[in-house]
């Protein structure tokens, strides 16, 4: 607990000086322009003095910056561990590497400067080891003293930890993170001057959205622009917040997908600075290509998440953590979610049936429905994606076909379409084109029931 | 299954509206509100139903070269065939709706007789020429692709009647900001693109 004596120092001279920033802003002063910078920068950090004059309306608890709140403290776990898992996954190729040299000076195998010369290569991806060759008088040393001091360098990459992993990923991740926000709010408080209306905390959802669905490896100009894409196409044109058609960090995912595809799909992107000769595939690739038998991971691998993928998606049991969170508070829709899965199941239930017929070659039909939860992204769209309340069907009955539908196409797309490695992001985009609609026959059938009955 | 490929194909990859901007115009027009969008979808879908396996007889029992009689080609006339046989059919669609549902003619006004000039009626009877389809193809094709539009301007639709209230900037309200989900609509519509069954 916080002291009142804090309080009164800190919070108190904050308040303080908002109070005295106040007139500054005020209508008819050169300021006057940025009141909604001002609004926002105060609501964001106190209570608005503003209360309800007239008649008493219902009211809840939670409104929508508590609301976008909550989504972000839902995704802390996704990113907690996509910036462990950027690390791990970054330092297991490198250690396995750096074990192989000690092995081989330990046994004498290999003649002195082939040992040097891998070193070398490791030294090309993993800064520290390029280190040691800062020290005076380095190119006259002999080979034995330069293997002395590449020793314990070795041993402590081949027995990183986790601090070391998550410092790394921390260090990767968050300029991403930083660009994101940067970029999306940028524009929205632009937008909010120019409109001259209050900022809408849209953003805050979106810009962590972001990078949790990029790769770990995406240059940062390519996040800004495809933030600023989707926030200006996909949502400020449409009026603002809660307004859009498309969810936006969606948006900003397909727009890097077709515009930029080399940097977003593929073996190499999903790990940064990989070791030659080690493979970076994701297990869609790897499922693609021969089914259940080459996956690298087990199941249980896949479910904890230590496996390549976008940032924030390959932990199922973080994204459970945040899914608990949004039913819990009742902010996501658990009925989005479970169709999503019931989508899923069944439609992989269907393709394991199919492929035990003759004549059936491709080996991703095979892969065991329960195997579809923890792959690629699809827990992540189903928890964070589709259920953005915006975009979906807002219908309870709708909500139900929506989630149905993309659980069904997501895997279709995975499976059966070879030039899409995962579908989850193109189905859920499909349906949010259909889900006015959807609402809309959902809309129509409960009025006809309902004159039906009246008219009875 | 080759049918039902090009079936599936013609609605989702191929579809008219997305991949070949054709039949934008009513597309456009008509996409104010779901009720007369679905009328306007159900009606381009059975003309070109009906129209590009009509034309494909057409074009193969009359105007392919020696089929009437030896040195005879009559191919020359195969676009004002093809317009003939849009135009009539519409006609026949036209008379329908009129006696059927009055409401709806009203409604559609003059888009019903400008579907005979729906540039995706006639373009599905030439792709149809143009492909070298077979009868059972260009109906799946024709079928196909009336679905195709018919999902595209029901789906404009519930979007439009949703976004009604919006606060759109003025320059883009109304065909602009239509113009623009069209676009997004045809990313959304990509994720078929590549598929094979």
């Amino acid at each position: 607990m916080l002291g009142d004596n804090f309080k009164n120092n800190i919070a108190g001279r904050l308040l303080k000086t908002f109070e005295n920033l106040k007139p500054k802003v005020a209508k008819g002063t050169p300021f006057h322009f940025l009141h909604s910078f001002y609004d926002g920068q105060f609501t964001f950090l106190f209570q608005p003095g503003t209360v309800t004059r007239t008649r008493v309306h219902l009211r809840d608890g939670i409104d929508s910056k508590r609301t976008m709140f909550i989504v972000v403290i839902a995704m802390i776990p996704a990113l907690l561990f996509g910036m462990f898992n950027a690390g791990h996954q970054h330092f297991l190729p490198l250690a396995a590497a750096a074990a192989n040299v000690l092995d081989a000076i330990n046994a004498n195998a290999l003649a002195l400067d082939v040992i040097l010369e891998k070193i070398q290569g490791l030294a090309a991806v993993h800064p520290s080891l390029t280190g040691v060759a800062d020290v005076p008088g380095w190119s006259s040393m002999a080979d034995a003293d330069k293997l002395a001091t590449y020793i314990p360098v070795l041993t402590d990459l081949a027995n990183v930890g986790f601090w070391t992993k998550f410092i790394y990923g921390l260090w990767h991740v968050l300029p991403i993170v930083v660009v994101s926000y940067a970029t999306g709010l940028g524009i929205e408080f632009a937008v909010a001057q120019m409109k001259g209306h209050a900022i809408a905390e849209g953003f805050l959802v979106s810009g962590m959205l972001i990078p949790l669905i990029m790769p770990v490896t995406i240059p940062l100009w390519m996040v800004a622009v495809a933030t600023a894409f989707a926030v200006i196409i996909g949502k400020e044109i449409f009026g603002g917040t809660g307004m859009n058609i498309l969810n936006i960090a969606l948006l900003a995912r397909v727009f890097v997908f077709f515009a930029y595809p080399t940097y977003i799909s593929g073996d190499k992107v999903w790990i940064q600075d990989l070791v030659d000769g080690a493979s970076g595939a994701t297990a869609l690739a790897q499922g693609y290509e021969g089914g259940i038998n080459a996956f690298s991971w087990s199941w249980w691998q896949m479910f904890i998440g230590t496996i390549p993928g976008s940032i924030g998606e390959t932990s199922v049991v973080m994204i459970l953590i945040g899914a608990f969170v949004l039913i819990w508070t009742g902010i996501g829709s658990w009925k989005i979610m479970l169709s999503i899965l019931l989508g899923s199941t069944s439609i992989g239930l269907l393709l394991n049936w199919v492929s035990t017929m003759p004549g059936i070659e491709n080996p991703f039909l095979a892969v065991p429905f329960y195997y579809h939860w923890v792959m690629g992204g699809l827990a992540f769209g189903a928890v964070f994606m589709a259920t953005d309340p915006v975009t979906a069907a807002q219908t309870e009955k709708g909500k139900w076909i929506y989630g149905f539908l993309i659980g069904v196409f997501a895997i279709i797309i995975r499976v059966l379409n070879p030039a899409y490695p995962e579908g989850i992001m193109l189905a859920i985009l499909f349906f949010n084109v259909f889900a006015p609609l959807i609402d809309y026959y959902v809309v129509q059938a409960n009025i006809k029931k309902r004159l039906a009955y009246g008219t009875k | 299954m080759e049918i039902f490929n090009l079936f599936i194909r013609s609605i989702f990859i191929d579809n008219m509206i997305f991949a070949y901007f054709l039949g934008m115009c009513s597309y456009l027009a008509v996409s104010k509100n779901v009720k007369t969008a679905v009328g306007l979808g159900l009606a381009v879908t059975f003309v070109l139903t009906i129209t590009t396996p009509l034309n494909w007889l057409i074009k193969n029992a009359l105007l392919a070269p020696n089929v009437i009689m030896e040195g005879l080609d009559l191919s020359f006339l195969t676009f004002i065939m093809f317009i003939a046989v849009i135009a009539s059919a519409t006609q026949l669609v036209e008379m329908v709706v009129e006696k059927v549902s009055p409401a709806l003619y009203g409604a559609l006004g003059i888009f019903l007789p400008l579907i005979a000039v729906n540039c995706s009626i006639l373009g599905g009877a030439l792709f149809m020429d143009q492909r070298n389809y077979s009868l059972t193809e260009s109906v799946a094709f024709g079928f196909g692709s009336g679905l195709g539009w018919f999902l595209a301007i029901v789906a404009i639709a519930a979007i439009r009647e949703k976004i009604q209230y919006s606060d759109v900037p003025k320059p883009l309200k109304g065909l602009g900001i239509t113009f623009i989900i069209t676009g997004l609509m045809g990313i959304a519509f990509m994720s078929f693109s590549g598929i094979k069954l």
